[in-house]
């Protein structure tokens, strides 16, 4: 069952597209369409690759809402739940984000321990380590460099693969099956290949951990899979997601929010001048409010009719929540559009709400926190080589950022 | 200012701990949020505030 849209005298033609694009030469900034959304209702209606119309839902305190209301699903194998692309036959992924309560609080509270604040804070060495290294490689090798190559993924990617157990040694495998997983436009067949060659690679890697347990959070799982608390699949699907999640959001992150602060000298001045931590944490809101890499919308289907904002959802209509646009609503965020580290952004709704926030977002904040302090300290020549109408950006990705941003100093 | 925790609702995002360290901490186990005060002073109102308003979950409930 797909939804449609039934005030009458509404042609199909004045439903826009969704995924929308963005304007020519505002890389930072939400597609035009979707501010025009904003403007004109919370909820408006947005046409998907299916000819089906879900609301988007556009502006700040409906997302809040409808993210919170345990009469939303986010059960991907639900009738009129909004799909990117087509489901493979058999139903949607197993991941623990794609489900409801009660199922999904219990997977989610398998791995949620590691999360915790003052575990991931006892991390802030080891994550300094890395960086410093990376900074050490890139200032010792030739110039011009890719920055994302050099330093946004291997950040992460180290980091995670520390924290989970993965030997980095297969990064180049990781890395290019999750690229292929979050691209929009990849095919069903090459999608479903990766997610597959992915899903191999954990549950081999699961069974070394139940032979061999390590202090690593995949270990931590194998001890759960032992214990009868999960399945074996549970665990190695549960990998998968943080493997990803863990290094392509926050590679973006970091290498777009590095161009962002290029882009905006005075701000970045700011930062590098700054020693105050409470600065570097608030600059990492804000570049997280501004950015919102995950611009393809927070998607869930209705399970009862719901009243808001002088709209009747009806039960089994999708729901498109644009957390990128309400990160740019001005009642949320007086003068959203422009980028000012200093403001209280700590309210967004980058990494979503509800139940199924970030589960990873004390760990992205960190590693953040981490990069923006040193990176620009210790390079302080740091600027684009070239042109930014050069720089490729990935219009085409579920993660927005770029693929490569050559720098030099 | 008086504080109520719903466990059962917490997802161990922390967000809690950040905003108010004095009055929210986690526990090691699960990261589930538990109450280190349920009255706190007033120089952490603000602070406790900011704490329940960025809760995900809607698990942290104040009566002024
Ligand atoms: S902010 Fe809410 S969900 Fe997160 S740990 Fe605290 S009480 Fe739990």
């Amino acid at each position: 069952m797909t939804s449609t849209v039934e005030s009458a005298g509404e042609s199909p033609a004045a439903v826009p597209r969704f995924p929308m694009t963005r304007a020519a030469g505002c890389p930072f900034d939400p597609p035009p369409t979707a501010v025009a959304q904003q403007k004109q209702a919370p909820l408006t209606r947005v046409r998907l690759w299916d000819d089906s119309t879900p609301w988007l839902v556009t502006r700040y305190a409906e997302q809040r809402a409808l993210l919170a209301d345990p009469r939303v699903s986010a059960d991907i194998n639900r009738p009129g739940y909004p799909l990117q692309v087509a489901l493979p036959p058999g139903g949607g992924s197993a991941s623990f984000v794609l489900m409801d309560d009660p199922e999904h609080a219990r997977l989610r509270r398998m791995v949620t321990a590691p999360f915790a604040i003052k575990r991931v804070a006892a991390l802030r060495p080891a994550i300094q380590g890395i960086v410093d290294e990376l900074i050490d490689d890139m200032l010792a090798g030739p110039k011009p460099v890719d920055l994302v190559e050099a330093f946004a993924l291997p950040v992460p990617s180290l980091v995670i693969c520390e924290l989970l157990g993965v030997p980095y040694a297969d990064h180049d495998f990781f890395q290019d099956n999750s690229k292929i997983v979050i691209k929009r436009d990849a095919g069903p067949e090459q999608r479903m290949g990766a997610q597959r060659a992915l899903l191999g690679y954990l549950d081999d890697l699961m069974g070394r951990k139940l032979a061999d347990p390590a202090d690593d959070l995949l270990s931590g799982l194998a001890e759960r899979v032992r214990s009868g608390e999960m399945t074996r699949n549970e665990a190695a699907q549960m990998g998968v997601l943080l493997l990803i999640a863990g290094h392509e959001t926050t590679a973006n992150m970091i290498a777009l929010g590095t161009l962002a602060l290029l882009e905006h000298p005075a701000q970045l001045e700011l930062l590098r001048d700054s020693d105050d931590p409470k600065l570097v944490a608030s600059a990492v809101e804000e570049l997280l409010r501004y950015l919102n890499i995950v611009h393809n919308g927070r998607r869930r289907v209705a399970l009862e009719d719901i009243e808001i904002a002088g709209e009747r959802v009806r039960a089994g209509e999708g729901l498109i929540i644009a957390n990128d646009i309400g990160n740019r609503d001005p009642d949320a965020f007086p003068d959203p559009d422009r980028l000012d580290i200093e403001r209280d952004a700590r309210h967004h709704v980058a990494f979503g709400f509800g139940v199924h926030q970030c589960l990873g977002q004390p760990l992205a904040r960190l590693e953040l926190q981490v990069v923006y302090s040193t990176l620009y300290r210790r390079i302080p020549a740091l600027r684009l080589a070239g042109d930014i109408e050069r720089v490729p950006f990935k219009h085409d990705g579920n993660v927005y950022g770029v693929y490569e941003l050559p720098v030099t100093w | 200012m008086k504080i109520t925790l719903d466990q059962d609702k917490c997802v161990a995002s922390g967000q809690c701990v950040v905003a108010a360290a004095d009055v929210f901490d986690q526990r090691d186990e699960d990261g589930i949020a538990v109450l280190l005060t349920a009255e706190p002073p007033a120089d952490q109102a603000t602070d406790t505030r900011h704490a329940a308003s960025v809760c995900p979950a809607l698990a942290i409930h104040i009566q002024e």
